[in-house]
């Protein structure tokens, strides 16, 4: 389990080849990169955090998964910051023996993260505006998809 | 700092309202949106020993401060956390406690 907080770039290569070694029972690997999404004159997110209950969110959100899909293993990498269309933000990647618990995994992850993890986009377009982002009824919805029925 | 002697207690006033000599405080942080609207990022807040509820908390930093009262009301979806933790409005915050206010998360 590994989990993240930077402004750097991560390295997707690095990390996929951490997960595929973690054990010889890995039969699945599934990776989710997000990056940031261009359109309507936007040039850059700018991503503020909550130090320390951030990370906090992280581990137990990972701890979570691994837990609920028998994960092998999992990475969390977040990125703070400036980041220009383009540019990668989140890394999720989880290992399992089988596919199945792999990429409901990582679908987990990405869909918790997105509103439960103390993290706030600002968003700045050529125009010289710059707006908070608003949460998302969707992505509210496919957090708590994974809650309990 | 020589804080928790007999002599630095003794020369509390007795009408001391709290501070950060008597522990009496929580440490208060905005972000994003509510951090720009409030025009700070975290301050102090005397509570009760006995400590209060969340709701009645962001009931303090309106009155004390008429942008945070504009910026919490205009916020319908405030989200507190204590200590790391999402809380509900009816918790308590207690004297030493970290209370973060923000709107809804958008990582990802």
């Amino acid at each position: 389990m590994r989990v993240a907080v930077q402004a750097e770039a991560f390295d997707v290569a690095a990390e996929m080849a951490r997960l595929s070694s973690l054990s010889t029972l890995a039969g699945g690997i599934s990776l989710f990169v997000g990056q940031v999404r261009g359109g309507a004159g936007l040039v850059s997110l700018t991503l503020e955090h909550y130090p320390g209950m951030t990370e906090k969110v992280m581990r137990t959100l990972a701890d979570d998964a691994m837990t609920r899909f028998d994960l092998l293993g999992c990475t969390v990498i977040h990125r703070i910051g400036r980041l220009e269309v383009g540019q990668p933000i989140v890394f999720v990647g989880a290992c399992a023996a089988h596919r199945g618990a792999a990429l409901a995994a990582t679908s987990f992850l990405i869909d918790r993260l997105k509103t439960g993890a103390p993290f706030w986009k600002k968003e700045e377009y050529a125009s010289g505006a710059a707006t908070w982002v608003e949460a998302r009824v969707e992505d509210e919805a496919a957090a708590s998809a994974w809650d309990a029925p | 700092m020589a804080e928790g002697t007999v002599q630095g207690i003794a020369e509390v006033p007795q009408d001391f309202k709290g501070s950060a000599t008597t522990g009496m405080t929580v440490t208060v942080l905005y972000f994003a949106a509510l951090r720009e609207q409030i025009g700070r990022e975290a301050q102090e807040l005397d509570v009760p020993a006995e400590g209060l509820a969340v709701s009645a908390l962001l009931a303090r930093l309106g009155a004390e401060d008429s942008r945070a009262a504009t910026a919490l009301a205009e916020q319908p979806r405030l989200r507190v956390a204590v200590n790391h933790a999402l809380c509900a409005m009816s918790d308590m915050v207690r004297p030493g406690d970290e209370v973060a206010v923000f709107p809804p998360m958008t990582g990802g």
